[in-house]
């Protein structure tokens, strides 16, 4: 399943039951540098627009919330050694955390890729 | 995701063509480059000699040090040269206009160190017999009608410590009221361009923030606070004069709406030094109030405290104010109340936020403050406040751009970035850009309301030609923005002790306290 | 006016580049209604010398610790300040200079923060310490807070041995917030059992070593039960000269170390401004309230420091910020670390020694006045004894004489008639034989 975005800037990418998560670049170039990011632990219960997660820049904190609901199983752990990853591979190995889904995922209200570059263009 | 976009570049820009030429020690003519004291120091050197007190035997049980603690000395010539050579790399009041905004650094008159040091007020003891002391009670008594009089409120509370201190003592005692009628009520309204401090006051006690967003004149809508109250709202937290420089003139229609819905109302005093002798807060509506006498009444800031900030009480909350505080008996002396069971029956203190009576050393160079500059003097610095405020506004409104033009700014002016929008300079190469030109920078990015915020706020220590300088040197900038100077901003400050610092290597590699490179290399070996 | 610079006539022609006839029109959004009409019911300026013949008026009914034998302690002490600390904090550079958020021109006070929170570690044995806090009080308050956001957990063991107004601050700001506070009674003798209040729901250990009644306790039972069921033990003094004689609480498992700093550089002053000392464990260093310091490099690659970690603080992160906390004790803070420099390591452990002795040349003395009994069998530079009678009158009396005796329990536990009769007594390298000898001759005529 190609990938989708939400107006607040995560990206997400649903494999089966698993959707992994991560915000975009348009949003790392907006923070600029990131210097920690606080990650859900496994087991934790996230909802569909509810905080899972902060992504802190030397200057701002912003939440990141979940794009759907569901359980963490897994947060990316090397960003906790290397932060930097958000803005180096946000679209990538600076994923944020993964969530098994709760039942079928609400996406409805999710952009792909041209409808948030146009998005984004806009704003 | 809720993004902040205030994320701004945090890594400096390095290159030969920024660097200053370098000296064989670093040093440049008067600025010296310091090490540390733990490179410098010697455990076993001392700049106290402390009298050996011959044989004992000690009652220290089992508990007696062991291991070596770690701490350099140094001689007294050694620290000497250490802290003055130190000093020199700070910018102070001292050396020139200071125009952060919402913090009012006004001169420090040094008549009130002189006094604060009396050894009748730095060398009493907070629990010496109350008998021993009456001065010293008579002095919070005195600051403290001063305080009521200006005002135009009830009570004072004068232990909080600082002002977000004061902040948490007000919204205590409105908590504690509000339990008192037999309700709970979990909303705290904060407008957006409150301080931090205010949310962040308002969540420690429990309280759910619910902002309230200002109209485009930069003011809160008193429409905007009718929509949000309800039975749930405990308080409003309102900053006025605001932190963008205006006076809220629905302030009285806010606090109507606020008394009828049964809430009370919080105002930040931070901004107090716009109105002292013009309106008395009390007259507006306020329940309660903290005034930062490192702010308004010149107790210096010593970079970053200590502060104090007693709190201003309406009579329903009067009976609320901790333990301790000072009643004031009809004979004009003042009365020390320390416990809950002295307060008698008049009185419910919510309990008690500090040991001890708050910060005595603010309180005498205040009052020293006040007394010095009196009713008519009080009144006027307020007034050359805003004048000079509303001077550099309009000296500077056809070359920046006024974020609130069309009211009267009160003691500081708020510009945006506008006026650089094309030209690659940022509201914060702007700042860095007046270090070199030997001015602190003023606030900026504060308050969120406007983009890439400039809060300047002169205060009343200014005189004419000061403030011309200061005029004249930020329009040669906002010119040398627009007419394509960009480089040279973005290498600010060349001129300082230090360029730009990089914060997020500060940030991702937390490094907050000394630690010996040799053992570090022993570690790193022995791993 | 002395201090205000601006004349008639540059007030005139800034009134004209403004475009207003007058003052009061750029205070036109004030409601004409509620603007004052004449000046505030208060004096009018005065010049230095009669401000200061009235001060000093005031200051002069006070009884100054210098003047006088002086035996009082209770979370603050009057040590000697060496005169360099007075005149260092007075440069205007430290004195008159603000927050150092722009680090390009406060590299003098930033240094010296990094300065005192390597010092303020080292003392403690912690990781990390923080830029200060308030006082020592609220600096216990929230450490309870931090332990709270730690463990997830929201209710706090306090001990008998606390100072009853640490207590109080945490108990008003638990109280506040909705947590739960477990207050162990107050603890004279230094015998309770703390150990058998900590339990699966308890998310920190509050204890204090030296107690306010003076004993040395032992952290490390009390850390390895805290520790054994998911909770944080948080170490509290109010005599940081101890920290030179005493194991410090970080070396036995201390999670949380709070503490006044006031007896280093700073004087009484009936209470304030003093200076909170706040320690803690790496891992935890983002919980942390306050300012913190950190060390970097410019644009040249050149050593500088900057305050960081900043998105805990109220300024960025609002209603879900650490702490409420903005303005610290600076000042204070600089006095503590000078006064520590100029000590070193070597002059606070002699420091140390001179204290602990004077209070047990003390003890001993006051053993062996008839009645008196010093319930303490370890103390640093303060213990508790008990009279035969109420301690408050004995303290008021003997203060008519000119000796400042100490405090009596009952002024901070006024609920407790069973302490009525506790002193507490502090001696510090101020006090000399003479000053033992009046206060024992003294106790032995009016007892």
């Amino acid at each position: 399943m190609a990938r989708l975005y939400t107006k607040d800037h995560e990206w997400i990418d649903v494999a089966g039951s698993i959707a992994t998560v991560g915000i975009t670049d348009y949003a790392q170039a907006q923070l600029g540098d990131v210097v920690f990011v606080e990650l859900p632990d496994a087991g934790r219960a996230v909802t569909k627009g509810g905080d899972a997660a902060v992504v802190e820049s030397v200057k701002a904190a912003s939440d990141v919330f979940s794009p759907v609901d569901g359980t963490v199983t897994e947060a990316n752990q090397a960003l906790a050694d290397t932060p930097a990853l958000v803005n180096e591979a946000p679209e990538g190995d600076g994923w944020f955390f993964k969530v098994e889904l709760s039942g079928d995922a609400d996406l409805a209200d999710l952009m792909d890729a041209a409808a948030y570059k146009a998005y984004t263009d806009a704003l | 995701m809720a993004m902040n976009t205030q994320g701004r570049p945090t890594t400096p820009i390095a290159g030969p063509d920024t660097a200053a030429p370098e000296t064989f020690t670093g040093n440049r003519g008067l600025h010296i480059e310091e090490a540390l004291i733990f490179e410098t120091g010697r455990r076993d050197v001392t700049g106290v000699d402390v009298d050996d007190p011959g044989p004992f035997t000690p009652r220290l049980g089992g508990h007696a040090r062991t291991a070596p603690i770690g701490l350099p000395g140094l001689t007294e010539p050694e620290a000497m040269r250490h802290y003055v050579r130190l000093s020199r790399q700070n910018y102070a009041i001292d050396l020139g206009l200071y125009p952060l905004g919402s913090c009012t650094m006004k001169h420090n008159p040094r008549l009130n160190e002189k006094l604060a040091r009396l050894p009748g007020f730095a060398d009493v003891h907070p629990l010496q017999p109350l008998s021993t002391v009456p001065g010293a009670v008579d002095l919070i008594a005195e600051l403290g009608r001063w305080l009521l009089e200006l005002t135009g409120m009830a009570s004072v509370a004068m232990s909080p410590k600082a002002g977000a201190h004061g902040e948490y003592c007000g919204m205590a005692a409105i908590k504690a009221a509000i339990a008192a009628r037999g309700e709970t009520r979990s909303i705290v309204l904060v407008p957006e361009s409150a301080h931090g401090t205010n949310p962040a006051t308002a969540a420690a006690l429990g309280f759910k923030v619910v902002p309230v967003p200002a109209r485009a004149d930069g003011t809160v809508d008193p429409e905007a606070v009718k929509a949000r109250l309800s039975p749930e709202v405990a308080a409003i937290m309102l900053t006025n004069p605001n932190t963008c420089g205006l006076f809220e003139r629905d302030v009285v229609a806010i606090a109507e709406a606020v008394h009828a819905a049964g809430a009370y109302f919080y105002a930040d005093g931070a901004n107090f030094n716009a109105i002292v002798g013009k309106v008395r807060p009390g007259d507006l509506g306020v329940d309660a109030m903290h005034i930062n006498l490192h702010k308004t009444f010149s107790t210096p800031h010593g970079g970053g405290g200590p502060g104090a900030g007693p709190v201003v009480l309406s009579e329903k909350l009067a009976p609320f104010a901790p333990v301790p505080f000072v009643r004031f008996n009809p004979d004009g002396s003042g009365e020390f109340v320390e416990t809950r069971r002295q307060a008698g029956e008049t009185a419910t203190p919510f309990g008690r936020i500090t040991a001890f009576h708050g910060q005595m050393g603010m309180f005498v160079r205040a009052l020293a403050h006040m007394m010095s500059h009196g009713a008519d003097g009080l009144r006027q610095a307020s007034e050359d406040a805003v004048l000079s405020a509303n001077y550099v506004k309009a000296r500077l409104a056809d070359v920046m751009t006024v974020a609130f033009p069309d009211r009267p700014a009160m003691h500081e002016v708020l510009f945006d970035d506008r006026f650089l929008e094309g030209t690659g300079v940022t509201t914060l190469d702007f700042a860095k850009a007046m270090i070199d030109e030997g001015y602190h920078p003023m606030t900026m990015y504060f308050p969120l309301v406007v983009h890439g915020a400039m809060l300047i706020e002169p205060t009343e220590s200014e005189s004419k030609a000061s403030l011309d300088q200061f005029v004249g040197t930020l329009r040669h900038l906002a010119e040398k923005a627009k007419a394509g100077g960009v480089a040279d901003f973005k290498a600010a400050p060349r001129h300082a002790p230090r360029r730009r610092l990089d914060e997020t290597r500060a940030a991702r590699q937390p490094k907050l306290v000394w630690s010996d490179p040799a053992e570090e290399t022993r570690a790193e070996a022995a791993e | 006016m002395r201090y205000l610079p601006l004349t008639d006539e540059d007030r005139a022609e800034m009134l004209g580049a403004v475009g207003v006839g007058a003052i009061d029109a750029l205070f036109a959004d004030v409601p004409a209604d509620k603007r004052l009409a004449g000046l505030p019911a208060l004096p009018l300026h005065q010049s230095e010398i009669a401000v200061e013949r009235r001060l000093a008026a005031m200051a002069a009914r006070n009884t100054t610790a210098g003047a006088v034998p002086f035996f009082v302690g209770a979370g603050a002490y009057r040590h000697h300040v060496p005169a360099t600390v007075d005149h260092l904090i007075q440069r205007s550079e430290f004195l008159t200079s603000y927050t150092p958020y722009q680090p390009e021109v406060s590299q003098g006070t930033l240094q010296i923060l990094f300065e005192f929170q390597s010092q303020v570690s080292r003392l403690t044995a912690m990781d990390v310490a923080n830029a200060s806090m308030y006082d020592g009080s609220t600096g216990a308050a929230e450490a309870v807070a931090m332990a709270h956001r730690i463990t997830r957990r929201d209710k706090a063991v306090v001990s008998g041995g606390v100072h009853p107004h640490y207590r109080g601050v945490m108990r008003t700001v638990s109280e506040m917030a909705g947590d739960r506070i477990d207050t162990l009674d107050p603890d004279p003798a230094g015998i309770e059992d703390i150990l058998a209040r900590i339990d699966g729901e308890t998310s920190c250990v509050v204890v204090q070593s030296p107690s306010f009644y003076g004993h040395l306790i032992d952290l490390r039972p009390i850390a390895e039960k805290a520790h054994s069921v998911g909770a944080l033990l948080i170490a509290v003094f109010t005599e940081v000269v101890a920290l030179g004689a005493i194991e410090p609480p970080g070396a036995q498992g201390a999670d949380i170390v709070v503490g006044e700093g006031q007896s280093l550089g700073n004087p009484l002053t009936f209470g304030g401004p003093y200076v909170g000392l706040f320690a803690t464990r790496e891992k935890y260093v983002r919980q942390m309230p306050g300012r913190l310091c950190g060390e970097t490099v410019d644009a040249d690659g050149k050593r500088g420091f900057v305050l960081t970690l900043s998105t805990r603080e109220q300024h960025i992160r609002r209603d879900k910020a650490t702490s409420n906390i903005c303005t610290n004790a600076g000042l204070c803070a600089l006095a503590f670390t000078i006064h520590m420099t100029l000590l070193g390591e070597a002059g606070l452990m002699r420091l140390a020694r001179l204290n602990h002795a004077n209070a047990v040349k003390l003890a001993d003395a006051l053993a062996a006045v008839p009645g008196v009994t010093v319930l303490n069998d370890t103390f640093f530079n303060e213990f508790t004894v008990r009279l035969p009678r109420n301690a408050a009158a004995v303290v008021e009396t003997l203060a008519a004489r000119g000796i400042l005796a100490g405090v009596p329990a009952s002024r901070l536990e006024p609920k407790r008639s069973d302490l009525d009769d506790l002193l507490v007594v502090a001696s510090t390298e101020i006090n000399t034989d003479d000053d033992r000898a009046a206060l024992v001759q003294a106790l032995k005529e009016v007892l």
